[in-house]
């Protein structure tokens, strides 16, 4: 059998918040990343509603499906594998991948892999970035978390958190930052467009937990937020205009000033050679750019997916799935829950 | 002409195989296996094993299904989701029809009734699930409401009633209730019977949209408040 061959065709079922993503992946090749998003529905809310959000994964299950199958130019029945993400994310919206995923799984007689999301943020890479041999440190960022992460292997059944948020997720303190300035939902990308036009060093933000005796590689947002709302009101009571864009520019520099301090001070403190980034996040424009800097003056390799790979998608929990398909990870039970708060430690349910 | 019956309209968890080429004395195609788990909160987990020991009691396997037939409510949410998605990728994953059946109706047609019938299930939140059957056929659409707030006097309304809701609220809602709880929850004899036309005459598969009644709980943000004091 040729190595391509024997390389697992899996199907991954993405909807642990908004988005209902389908990935086809065979080993490590990307073959179809199809995804359905509600955010749209989302916006006037100025948040994801649980509700909405399930209500439209129903929907959009089995039409993205097949078009995930249809870019692959696959059949159902040529699937070796289906994996889902089990945890962590919104109760209901896990909820309608889980039994989806149970339900192609039983109808066409495949192993299933519940699997962990933050995991499957990491994974993602291997579709783009190609095998990493090694260990690495990764940074997780997006709207539910903030972590550093140390991996043994992409892909394996081990991780280990070295610290992560205290209080709100980076991508939280964007969305309500967003809200504040009258930017709109979600506020990743308005507030990296905003930025664009902005001065970085106008307003000097603070940095959380950037003490020598503060937690090494723990993330606290809440307090800028804070300290952005504070200045944004003083400028509003005295009669003078917001200057939108310098706030979002000094606001996200204070973001990924820490996230990117902290994520290489671990790669070099673990003594690896790769930094990698992944979530939602992990899609802003200045927080890549600043990685890039940081990690080239430290002489570590920075491995980051294209934004449409870091925001969620089915793409990385199939990727993950044909990582433990490969080692001979033993498959999840057809009775696995939907864990809203799975730990980010468990790969695998 | 084996057809896979699902319903998580309501506490019951339920998986059953009907044989749609056998209309049995009772009428409506003959029950191979009924599964049922009365677990509120329990379809996530237990609705795959259940469908998986429903085809084993039946010895039947997924190639030998013809069509998937489902309850689509009205019924709890998150529930009821569950039922409907697994159904759909069922039928997508096999290539057979999925066809509808509103879970009340399901309930009625399980029933012996009286001519004139309120069903009744479990909305949560004080709530009922209902719609009225006069001589077999249900009059006008399923609705939710408190049992304080159905149309009419009871004896308008109906000769008796059936279902978990009516059985929660029966000193509420004041009419004979038909006390057998096979009659709870949508059976799969009831379910297939309503089905059973559509999967004998190979009729086009359907979207399976859930009967919510309810609009998702969301309200559109005020004028955020300041932190400055």
């Amino acid at each position: 059998m040729s190595p391509m061959a024997s390389e697992a065709l899996v199907l991954g079922i993405e909807t642990s918040c908004d988005e209902t993503g389908i990935g086809i992946v065979r080993g490590s090749t990307l073959l179809a990343d199809a995804v359905a998003s509600s955010v749209a529905e989302h916006a006037r809310y100025g948040g994801v509603v649980p509700e909405v959000a399930s209500r439209a994964h129903l929907q959009a299950m089995v039409p993205t499906v097949h078009r995930a199958c249809e870019q692959a130019g696959v059949q159902l029945s040529d699937v070796d594998a289906i994996a889902v993400t089990a945890g962590p994310g919104l109760a209901g919206a896990l909820l309608v991948g889980v039994a989806a995923a149970k339900a192609y799984a039983l109808a066409l007689d495949k192993p299933l892999y519940g699997v962990n999301h933050l995991s499957a943020h990491v994974s993602v890479d291997l579709l783009e970035n190609g095998p990493l041999e090694e260990a690495c440190v990764a940074l997780l960022v997006s709207g539910g978390h903030s972590s550093i992460l140390r991996v043994p292997r992409v892909g394996g059944l081990e991780l280990t958190e070295l610290g992560a948020t205290l209080d709100d997720a980076a991508g939280e303190a964007f969305d309500k930052v967003a809200r504040l300035l009258g930017l709109g939902f979600p506020g990743g990308p308005l507030i990296d467009r905003a930025a664009r036009d902005g001065d970085p060093a106008s307003i000097a933000f603070p940095r959380g937990l950037s003490g020598a005796s503060d937690p090494a590689f723990a993330f606290s947002f809440s307090g800028l937020k804070t300290a952005v709302a504070r200045w944004v009101e003083a400028r509003q009571r005295a009669g003078e205009p917001v200057p939108v864009n310098d706030v979002a520019a000094s606001f996200q520099e204070a973001v990924v000033d820490v996230l990117t301090i902290k994520a290489v001070r671990a790669a070099r403190e673990q003594g690896v050679d790769h930094l990698l980034l992944g979530g939602g996040v992990a899609a802003n424009s200045r927080l890549r750019e600043l990685a890039a800097e940081r990690c080239a003056r430290e002489g570590i390799r920075l491995r980051v997916p294209r934004p449409g790979l870091c925001t969620d998608n089915g793409a990385m929990v199939a990727a993950l799935g044909a990582q433990l398909v490969q080692h001979g990870a033993p498959p999840s039970a057809l009775d696995i829950p939907a864990d809203s708060s799975m730990p980010i430690a468990d790969v695998l349910m | 002409m084996l057809a896979l019956v699902i319903d998580t309209s309501s506490a019951a968890v339920t998986a059953g195989v009907v044989d749609c080429a056998v209309d049995t004395a009772q009428g409506g195609p003959r029950v191979l296996s009924e599964q049922v788990i009365v677990n509120a909160r329990g379809h996530g987990e237990r609705l795959a094993p259940l469908i998986r020991q429903a085809l084993a009691e039946a010895g039947a396997g997924m190639i030998d299904l013809t069509a998937v037939i489902a309850g689509v409510g009205p019924g709890p949410f998150t529930g009821l989701r569950v039922g409907l998605v697994t159904a759909a990728a069922i039928s997508d994953a096999r290539g057979i029809p999925a066809y509808d059946v509103c879970s009340l109706d399901a309930i009625a047609a399980g029933t012996v009734e009286p001519r004139r019938l309120l069903v009744a299930t479990d909305a949560r939140r004080r709530e009922v699930y209902w719609a009225r059957y006069v001589a077999g056929r249900r009059v006008g659409e399923p609705a939710v409401a408190k049992p304080a707030d159905l149309p009419g006097e009871a004896e308008e309304l109906a000769d008796a009633m059936v279902g978990a809701g009516a059985r929660l609220y029966a000193d509420l809602l004041r009419l004979p209730l038909l006390d057998d709880v096979d009659h709870d929850y949508p059976a799969v004899r009831g379910l297939g019977l309503l089905a059973a036309d559509r999967v004998r005459s190979g009729a086009p598969t359907e979207p399976l949209t859930p009967l919510y009644l309810r609009r998702p709980d969301a309200v559109e943000p005020v004028a955020s408040k300041t932190v400055s004091q």
